[in-house]
């Protein structure tokens, strides 16, 4: 576990300081603090509407918070703090900062109109201005390390959820990303379908990669999360490894949270 | 029919393909810019992007084209029967496609553009590289119908001395005195111009089904 302030073996990729979000007059993050471990796995957890999602959205800077600071590598994301006060930061700097982040998003958000190796070169060759002969190589060894380098002239309609989730996994490393962020990955995914994803998040894992990841898999969380913050009510109730955190005894929110989780997988048997 | 007379209507087609065709590409181009300035945050460019919008396509085609015959020579400005004619076919439709497109780039699902965020793009090459092909495709249908409206509306153009399709048929049914013929074959050409334009369309729309069954 890291408390604020004190930094891991690895130092903090990511730190979220005091961080607050309304949507309206609805308040989905009541002061946020958290850092994110370099090389490490952090698992965000909690009941819908607790502001998990939210919580990276914003770590992602597609939300902008309305008050807090969040630094990745020590570098203000979209905000900075200033005598003057707080202030938005031009785009390139944002564009800048956000570079060493990779998202990988419930709904895929594959390029329809781009075959897989497409999805995985289109920032290379745009972006990065790489010559394609040097992208196509790049995004084919990427497709190859998803288990997917067969398919990469298919479209993603021609994919399956899992194939398409294991192509925007690579469309985000091929950018050789520090901090990856997964929001919900296999939540749109038949449940025959998140193993295939989860294996790769589990082999970036192994990779050292560093991670956040919003996930309704508590056992993904509980075997590979090496921190695990439980988001309620827009604040982090439990944080902690995940000794700490399921280990009994539990804290009776956290206890409720999993026993919906049981509850409902008793439904499906039944 | 005597060949003469059909190497008339079909010369005349030409210059109905050709009219149509210019306006058709050039009112797309317009279009695509109106649609994004009507979709624009500031007011001062929306607004009157939705006033063009709204007059272009409230106005009756004829009227327009007479209007811009006799308003350009009336300040000063000769233009020949053709301009007038490409000019005001393009206004006009540019004013649907403008409307189309909007329809378009509203369409575009939000996580297609946070994908982009997240890699990197930019405003200008979000917009070529992913927010116009999918919108293009997603009004490819309506785009396609609005060119074969415009190949129709085309046979206006003769009130501006334009001698097309329509207005060659009607010159030579009263030179002839045979106009069934006459308008029986104009009506032909029509169809056959507008079976390819709807061919091409279906090829198109193959092509951006990316995949899709």
């Amino acid at each position: 576990m890291t408390a604020p302030g004190e930094s891991a073996a690895g130092g903090t990729a990511l730190s979220v300081r005091g961080l607050v979000k309304r949507f309206g007059a609805h308040e989905v993050l009541s002061g946020i603090d958290l850092d994110v471990p370099a090389g490490r796995v952090t698992c965000l957890i909690g009941p819908s509407g607790s502001g998990k999602s939210t919580l990276l959205r914003c770590m992602a800077f597609l939300e902008e918070a309305g008050a807090g600071t969040i630094l990745v590598g020590g570098e203000p994301l979209g905000f900075a703090e200033t005598p003057q006060g707080r202030r938005r930061l031009p785009p390139a700097r944002i564009r800048a900062v956000r570079a060493s982040i990779g998202m990988v998003f419930q709904q895929f958000n594959l390029w329809p109109h781009m075959t897989a190796l497409g999805n995985v070169t289109e920032a290379l060759r745009v972006v990065r201005r790489m010559g394609r002969a040097e992208a196509e190589a790049k995004g084919l060894a990427q497709l190859r390390k998803v288990g997917l380098e067969d398919r990469a002239g298919h479209y993603p309609a021609q994919l399956s959820g899992g194939q398409q989730q294991r192509v925007a996994i690579a469309r985000s490393l091929a950018l050789e990303p520090r901090i990856m962020l997964f929001d919900e990955p296999t939540s749109s995914l038949d449940p025959e379908l998140t193993g295939e994803v989860l294996d790769v998040m589990r082999g970036l894992a192994a990779d050292g990669m560093t991670m956040v990841v919003v996930s309704h898999e508590i056992g993904f969380a509980a075997s590979v999360g090496e921190q695990v913050a439980f988001l309620d009510g827009g604040r982090i109730l439990l944080h902690g490894s995940p000794r700490d955190v399921f280990g009994k005894p539990r804290h009776p929110r956290l206890e409720r949270f999993l026993d919906t989780y049981l509850d409902r997988g008793a439904a499906m048997l039944a | 029919m005597s060949l003469t007379l059909l190497a008339l209507l079909v010369r005349a087609a030409g210059l109905t393909v050709a009219i149509s065709g210019v306006s058709i590409a050039l009112g797309l181009a317009l279009g695509l810019f109106v649609s994004v300035a009507s979709l624009s945050r500031r007011r001062l460019v929306s607004v009157p992007a939705r006033v063009y919008v709204s007059f272009f396509r409230g106005v009756p085609l004829l009227v327009q084209l007479l209007l811009i015959y006799n308003l350009l020579p009336a300040a000063g400005i000769d233009v020949p029967g053709v301009v007038a004619a490409v000019v005001g076919l393009t206004l006009c439709t540019s004013a649907y496609q403008a409307e189309n497109l909007r329809g378009g780039f509203l369409s575009v699902p939000r996580g297609l553009l946070e994908a982009a965020d997240m890699a990197g793009l930019g405003a200008v090459q979000q917009f070529r590289r992913i927010r116009v092909p999918i919108a293009v495709a997603l009004t490819l249908p309506t785009l396609v119908s609005e060119a074969i409206m415009i190949l129709k509306a085309s046979s206006l153009v003769s009130v501006v001395g334009v001698v097309e399709l329509t207005r060659m048929a009607q010159d030579l049914a009263s030179s002839t005195y045979r106009p069934l013929p006459m308008f029986a074959t104009a009506g032909a050409l029509y169809l056959a111009i507008d079976w390819t334009v709807a061919g091409l369309g279906h090829a198109l729309e193959r092509r951006a089904r990316w995949g899709r069954a």
